[in-house]
């Protein structure tokens, strides 16, 4: 490594998307902490300021999973729900269950309701928008119905279950440290994995990866079964924090995961972006939302905040991409150059026959 | 060189009005139809109650900003497209409807600020779909957050209410009179559905949006502007919205931020199980209003039944995934035995 | 038709027997014979141009060879033994790589991470061996002679680079037959210099590599053999050394020229189209020509030499950079589709499935598309009103369908390009400009275009004709351009226009010594 690629990998790493997010997030911390101290300062500022985004970090990283793939998941806060309940019916029915059993079902069961989304997306070949929307109202339904109007308290599970919530470990918190751990690991398979690779490459163009060989159908199942196991360990990690679970958990979800991955670089039309993109996007969203109370702008305004960073986050990216075209058109005859970039749309045909000339 | 299953002689002329009309019962859109009689059947002989003037009462006036919305979404979805704000658009033009009244504004003029606003929420989307070249899918998902974050903010928790009963009545009054079953305010989606249909299966636009969907290029080529019409099309959703929400205000005499949250899903839900394709290009009105009702009335039903009222969920949910899934295995198959007879029409590319 | 010309025994070849054989293929699809008793033998250490005007069959061989297609009958042997491939897959697997035109790269992955997916070098723990891959990446390079950086995403690398990488795929797959597809179409003087560099590195690995091109000065100067097929039927096969350009483009185009298009003489009257310099950047040059009411222009060239591209900026769909567009004497505005139709273009796109039709739709609103606005009382479109408009002209034009209700999708070529030819016919134009009229159709319904299109001219329809088969091109035309490359070469009228010199403007058979 000589001194030319150390400036050039510095300059690609200044201009890639996770950067400008992290900066976005230090100059947020710190202005609010100018503002009020003890938004990051003290036992309670600095614990919120990880405990907070934990849970969108995890969902958030399950939702990029899938999107690289070129694909969608709705359906992941209705299986937090479910998962939370789940957890929480399993304390309260069986007191004595060891904490780790009942983070394995939770996952379980996510990776089942998961498996049921990637099976149909695969198989049926229907897009994942519509699968998943269905899901999300089967699944809520299911937790509707089999929770009724029960809510799980604090008192019905173990004690030692609802202090993990709160725990910390030198001062950081248990589940932050859960959401870092499942951030690495499988930000390490997508990155150093050839399974984690042909998700990207599946995303980037599905009829190339059909010539090259790669099984899709596979890698495309794989991304929802993982999307649905992340949920479900999310929804155990929410009965823990939270310590009351209603049928309601997890409602107001939905779209924060995307939005956190869209927001973290990871592109709506797949192929692109990291999970750790995706695991700062959420970072931010959640501290965004803590902050507006401090900041003296009403907390309410923080959905329209994140409405208008997810516009701003798809225009910028667009604009890149456009000026690149055409800085590329002007130098050399480029695919970029070439293509229209419009056919790769959600709504595309999972795979298209290769393109060829009538003989 | 010849073919199979081709008249030789006779020139071809479009199908007589009679095989239309039968094609047309035996389509999809039929069937959707013929299952929300089938349920209101089933449910008003099991179901005490359910056919019940008051129940049908209820069960419109909860359909009816579904009912509304669903129909320009019928249109941006067969144009290609989707539009995920409606909701969101619903429950901003709530707030400004609500937050005018407070502020001593006359309600018709407050909502006609709201529709306004949807014109204006239309009009963003359409910029950053068709001008920016963005999609729809993504753009909708920032301006749903948009949309709602500005009628949060504006109100936050609160909500207005107490608004002038003359107003009021016009949102829940029953048309024929005390204790009957249509309320007045289906005659607004009466005339919205027909224009809608008039305009989707009768004009030149309508035949443009179809031809939008199906391909855009071909469109192109034929002298169709599909961004402009696509720019439209987001407009209406907008302006809709916005009248959904001026009803719902009026209706539950309450404007909140939140109201219709999480509304988009059974809007979309209602316009795919009605029979539109979500690759555009393919669907119809009538369809999606018997989609809408048929979501009205399980909910009606299971309600009645003493279902918990959100479990209707899983049953929108499995509908939902049912109404993609059908056709993609009904075609399927018909490929499979049409490719045995090749009418002469090569495609090299299948293999 | 000539027999096959042996192979000298002097001819220094690494082994005796051929790399590739194919002998008697024939592939039909439908009524139109893409190939019949087609042949080619290729050598390890040898590279084998391929040539013959569009439409002659080369690409459907390649498939074949490929795997895409099966064939109908004939033999094929690959490395001295008979195969038959079901896939791509299978062909990749027995050492057959195919490089096309458009590269088939993963855009958003680096370029290493192209050449290696799905086999990429990974250490005992199943990770990613990343240094492994850029190292053997560069190796790869460095065997080219090319020096790209492994990291690089592939979308913002030029096509040259692009089809440099997916020769390295080839060669880390270890392939022993390369299979180009006009690689040079894209590149500059430089980048051909480099990829003839490889190519004869690799012919001195004992690869066996084909190279299908039109370019002869590119052909003489790489390829030691050239195989000339036509009408999908092999031709001849001669050593490079001992045969000319001009004895090629004989052979690729030996047939005495139609008398049997439907052709009356018409005096042309007032123009109707003027092309005024017309430039779009990486497009098209300089193009200036005519269209006059009653005559038909043909405008003659290889695939890939701008043609339609220039239609679609002529008609609006595309824009164009610097130059005018006249229709009858008023200016017509760049890259308005709707002002061309209104001004009286219309324009029959070369791809009738994906630009001309709408598949899904039915023949009769397909056909009442352009016209909708018209069909309509009080801005309700007039069922009945499509309906007979369609019915007139599937009559007229003689459609053959179930029902017109039917979709589009289901009639057979000729017949859909009837109901694109109708669809614009309807709007009653002054200038008509039709790309590949009778492309994948049949002979009979080939015969009824070519009789409509005369009629038309003969009416005062202006038209412009692009077509890549030369017998049409001499047939219809009143006069023709020759396009090559984006440039208009030279402007021929009916009489001075014959094979030779039409296919000597349209490719660069000069042969530099």
């Amino acid at each position: 490594m000589n001194a030319r690629s150390l400036t050039a990998g510095f300059a690609t790493l200044i201009r890639r998307r996770e950067t400008g997010v992290v900066v976005a997030i230090v100059v947020l911390i710190g202005f609010t902490t100018v503002v009020n101290p003890g938004f990051t300062t003290g036992s309670d500022g600095f614990r919120n300021l990880l405990l907070t985004p934990s849970l969108l970090m995890i969902l958030a990283v399950a939702q990029a999973t899938v999107i690289i793939t070129k694909n969608i998941d709705l359906s992941v806060s209705a299986v937090l729900g479910l998962s939370a309940y789940a957890t929480g019916r399993m304390f309260t029915d069986f007191p004595d269950a060891p904490i780790w059993l009942v983070v394995v079902l939770g996952i379980a069961m996510g990776a089942a309701l998961g498996t049921i989304n990637g099976a149909l997306v695969s198989l049926a070949r229907v897009p994942s928008l519509v699968i998943t929307l269905g899901t999300l109202y089967a699944y809520r339904g299911i937790s509707i119905a089999w929770a009724g109007g029960d809510r799980i308290n604090a008192a019905n599970l173990p004690r030692e279950f609802t202090a993990l919530g709160t725990a910390t470990i030198g001062g950081i918190p248990v589940l932050f440290l859960v959401a870092v751990v499942v951030l690495a690991v499988v930000a390490y398979l997508l990155a150093h994995t050839r399974s984690g690779r042909e998700m990207y490459a599946v995303g980037s163009d599905d009829s190339a990866a059909v010539l090259y060989g790669l099984p899709v159908r596979r890698r495309v199942f794989l991304g929802f079964v993982a999307s649905g196991s992340l949920a479900g360990l999310a929804g155990v990690l929410f009965a823990a924090r939270y310590a009351t679970v209603s049928s309601t958990a997890g409602a107001d979800l939905e779209l924060s995961s995307v939005a956190a991955a869209v927001i973290g670089g990871v592109a709506i039309v797949g192929g692109a972006g990291t999970v750790i993109g995706a695991a700062l996007g959420a970072f931010l969203l959640a501290t965004i939302n803590r902050a507006l109370p401090t900041l003296g702008i009403g907390e309410f305004w923080q959905q329209a905040v994140v409405g208008g960073l997810i516009i701003g986050a798809i225009v910028l990216d667009r604009l890149i991409w456009a000026r690149q075209a055409r800085r590329l058109k002007s130098s050399h005859a480029s695919i970029a150059a070439a293509s229209s970039g419009t056919d790769r749309g959600v709504f595309a045909e999972p795979t298209r026959p290769p393109k060829e000339p009538v003989p | 060189m010849t073919t199979t299953a081709e008249p030789v002689s006779t020139t071809p002329v479009a199908r007589p009005f009679g095989e239309r009309l039968r094609s047309i019962l035996l389509g999809r859109d039929a069937v959707i139809i013929v299952l929300v009689v089938l349920v209101w059947i089933v449910g008003a002989s099991t179901v005490d109650n359910f056919s019940k003037p008051n129940t049908v009462y209820y069960l419109l006036l909860d359909v009816l900003p579904i009912l509304l919305i669903a129909l320009p979404m019928t249109m941006v979805v067969v144009s290609g497209e989707i539009d995920l704000s409606v909701a969101s658009m619903l429950g901003l033009s709530s707030v400004l409807v609500g937050v005018l009244f407070q502020h001593g504004w006359p309600i018709w003029l407050a909502a006609l600020m709201a529709l306004g606003a949807g014109v204006l929420g239309g009009a963003l989307n359409g910029f950053l779909v068709t001008t920016v070249g963005l999609p729809s899918l993504a753009v909708t998902v920032g301006t749903m957050a948009l949309f709602r974050g500005i009628a949060v903010g504006l109100l936050g928790t609160e909500a207005v209410t107490g608004f002038p009963s003359e107003y009021k009545d016009l949102a829940s009054d029953r048309l024929f009179g005390p204790g009957t079953a249509i309320p007045g305010f289906l005659l607004v989606f009466i005339v919205l559905a027909t224009v809608f249909g008039v305009l989707l299966h009768f004009t030149a636009f309508g035949r443009a949006v179809y031809a939008a969907g199906l391909n855009a290029e071909t469109s192109r080529f034929s002298g169709i502007n599909v961004p402009a019409i696509k720019f439209w099309l987001f407009i209406g959703t907008g302006v809709v919205s916005a009248l959904a929400g001026v009803y719902w205000t009026l209706r539950y005499d309450s404007a909140r931020g939140d109201n219709a949250a999480g509304f988009e899903l059974a809007v979309v839900a209602a316009v795919l199980v009605g029979g539109v394709s979500i690759f555009g290009g393919r669907g119809a009105i009538p369809g999606v209003i018997a989609g809408a009702l048929l979501i009205g009335e399980a909910r009606s039903l299971l309600r009645l039944a003493d279902v918990s009222a959100d479990a209707i969920n899983i049953a929108i949910g499995v509908l939902l995934i049912a109404s993609v899934i059908f056709p993609r295995v009904l075609s399927g198959l018909k490929g499979h035995l049409t490719r045995r007879r090749t009418s002469g029409s090569f495609t090299p590319l299948e293999r | 038709m000539m027999t096959k010309v042996d192979h000298e025994p002097d001819h220094p070849a690494p082994h005796d027997d051929p790399l590739l054989q194919l002998n008697d293929v024939s592939k039909a699809f439908g009524p139109v014979i893409a190939l019949r008793s087609a042949e080619l033998t290729v050598h390890s250490g040898s590279i084998h141009a391929l040539v013959g005007e569009n439409g002659a069959g080369k690409s459907t061989l390649v498939k074949i060879i490929a795997g895409l297609y099966s064939r109908d009958s004939g033999s094929f042997q690959f490395d001295g033994r008979p195969v038959d491939f079901g896939s791509t897959a299978q062909s990749k697997s027995a050492g057959i790589a195919v490089i096309y035109q458009e590269p088939t790269l993963f855009p958003d992955l680096s370029v290493m991470e192209n050449i290696f997916m799905g086999r990429q070098p990974v250490n005992r723990w199943r990770r990613l061996d990343r240094i492994a891959m850029r190292q053997q990446t560069t190796e790869l390079f460095e065997r080219l002679g090319v020096n790209i950086d492994p990291d690089l995403p592939a979308l913002g690398l030029s096509i040259a680079d692009q089809q440099i990488i997916e020769i390295a795929k080839a060669i880390s797959l270890d392939a022993k037959l390369l299979i180009m597809d006009e690689p040079t179409a894209a590149l500059s003087g430089v980048e051909v210099e480099r990829l003839f560099a490889i190519a004869r590195s690799l012919r001195d690995e004992g690869r066996g590599l084909v190279f299908i091109s039109h370019r002869f000065d590119e052909i003489f100067d790489l390829c030691d053999h050239i195989t000339v097929m036509r009408d999908g039927a092999f031709i001849d096969t001669h050593l490079t050394t001992e045969t000319s350009a001009p004895e090629i483009v004989t052979q690729m185009v030996g047939r005495a020229v139609e008398t049997r298009f439907p052709r009356s003489r018409n005096i042309p009257g007032d123009v109707v189209l003027e092309v005024s310099h017309l430039r779009r950047a990486g497009a098209f040059d300089d193009i200036s020509f005519t269209v006059r009411s009653g005559e038909i222009v043909g405008m003659a060239g290889l695939v890939g030499a701008g043609r339609s591209e220039i239609a679609r900026a002529v008609f609006g769909v595309d824009s164009y950079d610097s130059g005018t567009v006249t229709v009858a004497g008023s200016r017509l505005p760049p890259g308005n589709p709707r002002a061309a139709i209104r001004a009286g273009l219309a324009l029959i796109p070369e791809d009738r499935r994906r630009q001309g039709l709408l598949v899904d739709l039915s023949v009769g609103r397909n056909i009442a598309l352009v016209l909708r606005r018209k069909l309509t009382t009080w801005g309700l479109i007039s069922r009945r009103g499509e309906d007979a408009l369609a019915e007139q002209w599937s009559r007229t034009l003689r459609i053959k369908a179930r029902d017109l209700d039917s979709p589009a999708g289901t009639l057979s070529g000729g017949n859909q390009q009837k109901a694109v030819i109708a669809k614009w016919m309807a709007t009653g134009p002054r200038l008509l400009i039709i790309d590949e009229p009778t492309r994948g159709i049949d002979v009979g319904t080939k015969t009824e275009v070519h009789r409509l299109l005369d009629e038309l001219a003969g009416e005062g329809l202006a038209i412009l004709m692009i077509s890549s088969e030369l017998p049409e091109v001499l047939g219809m035309s009143d006069r023709v351009y020759v396009l090559r490359e984006g440039e208009i070469t030279t402007e021929l009228t009916r009489d001075e226009a014959n094979a030779e010199v039409v296919m000597t403007a349209a490719t660069r058979s000069e042969v530099s010594t």
